[in-house]
């Protein structure tokens, strides 16, 4: 693993490595250097299996942090690439040349944090959320308790404990007794 | 009788019908009435939960087809990033209810490895034990389940009964019978019940008879096997450009699994060999898991052989409502029953995750695997595929 992360350190900028165990490395890299990074890894190293793409939302920092976790099945290791983007447009190159899944990733991210992959195949369609029209949801701004207090309350009461009559006065308004 | 080689090796003739655009997709003009556009699901018995497949047929043969998921989002990772870490668990669970134990395992050994936390011996047994179970009560349903999607439903509902039979086991030893929430950080919540092993035992000999049953029943049925030999076929190729794991990567000839590979609890000290096989259709997909159904009904009797009689059940951590977990990062693994799932946290030092991703299985099965298996296949084909595949549609929208 550390001859690895050695060549990386020659070929490309990488900073911040972190030995969580031995067999998983975190590292930063630069936007503009991570798919070659990925690349390079995926092609030279052997990580062919893509495990997840994530995104972490560093609100303080004004920064997204996205996650590539990338796994080496032959040397059983995995490498974990962390790219961080301005929240401000966010935008990443997309990878969907180098995994078909990676598409089904990047759409999720967009619709869920509003981070944009150019190029990506479907990237505009809608993944989970159909006719949503607020901020894209898992963003760290976008309250969950706000919301829900805001679209699902306040709740009327029931008038009556009587459920026949309680069904029927909420099916059949106009209908007098 | 002589064999009728032009008829079986017939292949449809796609070189005019439909067309196909420079990049090999069909152009599909819905308005020129050679299309139909169904849905198959969201309310469906063909569907594995709750997902819907857009389906474009050309006669009965699909030509284009779409996963759409979201029916049952919550937002579980983002209700999980306003809750400290213990409020967490029953969040988690369910994200896929059929074997909520590997969302609770990987949970807890999340929280270990950014903590420091050492899990007693004890609880490592008992944590193997209720991984191996939740696998057992799902392929239980899922391995006899690959026939009744073809109406062959006697072994579905035989393999329910005795689903139930280990979820009573659950039940002494847990408390619940679906969600389980025993596997806790730092360790587990209880022992073994007295006369759990003898009760199991019980249980697993039943489950051997019918194993041996189910041969019979499924695996030489001759509609059986004219439906799924040869149908679904995943091109071992696709196994890393799709993300393909566990047992649909294993029936492709890749001998993957977690637990062999990323050894993790006990099982560097248990004697199992994943079975794998090389003609990665919808038959070899059952019979993989066939294979795993026999290699777990071993595996508890190994665990409970082994288990130690005593032991602290949970290492000392700070007070559970006002634990600040270390800043980092990291990613942990098991093998559930439809293969690798992970979860990805992060800590910010607070008592509430900054973030928690799981990675399930299902989430590149079902949507860019299954769309691209079902280019071609006749529509009465497309929920045993999709069966085959094991998807859990929870895994997807989190």
């Amino acid at each position: 693993m550390q001859k690895i992360i050695n060549k990386l350190e020659t070929i490309f900028e990488i900073s911040d490595v972190v030995k969580q165990r031995d067999n998983l490395n975190f590292l930063t890299c630069k936007k503009e250097q991570a798919i070659s990074v990925i690349t390079h890894l995926k092609n030279i190293e052997g990580f062919s299996h893509l495990v997840l793409l994530s995104a972490v939302d560093w609100l303080e920092d004004g920064k997204f942090q996205l996650t590539y976790i990338l796994n080496n099945p032959d040397k059983k290791i995995d490498i974990s690439i962390r790219v961080f983007l301005d929240r401000d447009n966010a935008t990443m190159d997309s990878a969907h040349h180098l995994w078909k899944h990676v598409a089904t990733y990047q759409r999720e991210l967009k619709e869920m944090f509003g981070i944009d992959f150019p190029g990506s195949p479907r990237v505009d369609e809608s993944f989970i959320l159909e006719g949503w029209d607020n901020i894209p949801p898992y963003r760290r701004d976008f309250d969950t308790l706000k919301y829900a207090e805001e679209t699902f309350f306040p709740r009327e009461g029931r008038d009556s404990n009587d459920p026949a009559e309680h069904m029927k006065k909420k099916l059949y308004p106009d209908e007098e007794k | 009788m002589k064999k009728n080689n032009k008829l079986i090796n017939w292949q449809a003739d796609r070189s005019k019908y439909p067309e196909m655009d420079k990049n090999g997709k069909a152009i599909i003009d819905l308005s020129s009435q050679k299309f139909t556009k169904i849905w198959q699901g969201p309310n469906h018995p063909g569907v594995t939960g709750n997902m819907s497949l857009e389906l474009t047929l050309s006669g009965d043969e699909v030509v284009d087809a779409k996963t759409h998921v979201g029916y049952l989002h919550r937002g579980f990772e983002k209700l999980m990033e306003r809750r400290i870490y213990i409020k967490c668990f029953p969040t988690c669970i369910r994200m896929c209810v059929p074997e909520a134990d590997s969302n609770e395992y990987v949970l807890a050994s999340c929280i270990e490895d950014l903590a420091g936390v050492e899990v007693p011996e004890i609880a490592l047994w008992l944590r193997t034990l209720v991984l191996e179970m939740a696998r057992l009560q799902m392929l239980l349903r899922t391995v006899p389940g690959q026939a009744s999607t073809l109406s062959l439903g006697l072994g579905g509902q035989w393999g329910m009964y005795l689903r139930d039979l280990i979820l009573d086991r659950f039940e002494e030893l847990t408390g619940g019978r679906v969600y389980h929430m025993f596997i806790i950080p730092g360790g587990v919540r209880g022992y073994l019940p007295d006369g759990f092993k003898e009760r199991m035992e019980e249980n697993l000999k039943e489950i051997d008879e019918f194993i041996v049953k189910i041969e019979d029943l499924i695996f030489t049925n001759s509609i059986f096997k004219k439906r799924t030999v040869g149908v679904g076929i995943i091109d071992p190729a696709w196994v890393d450009q799709y993300g393909i794991v566990g047992p649909n990567a294993r029936a492709a000839g890749f001998k993957r699994d977690v637990r062999k590979d990323y050894p993790y609890l006990k099982y560097s000290e248990l004697d199992f060999d994943p079975y794998t096989a090389t003609d990665s259709d919808i038959y070899t997909r059952s019979q993989v898991r066939k294979h795993d159904l026999i290699m777990t009904v071993d595996l508890i009797r190994q665990i409970l052989a082994k288990m130690p009689k005593k032991g602290d059940l949970r290492a000392e951590t700070p007070n559970v409502l006002h634990w600040k977990i270390p800043k980092g990062e990291t990613y942990q693994r098991s093998e559930s029953s439809r293969g690798e799932f992970g979860m990805y946290m992060v800590s910010d030092g607070s008592k509430y995750p900054r973030r928690v991703n799981l990675r399930g299985p299902s989430y590149t099965h079902a949507v860019s695997l299954l769309e691209k298996m079902l280019i071609n296949a006749n529509i009465a084909d497309v929920h045993s595929i999709m069966v085959s595949l094991q998807t859990c549609p929870p895994e997807i929208e989190r």
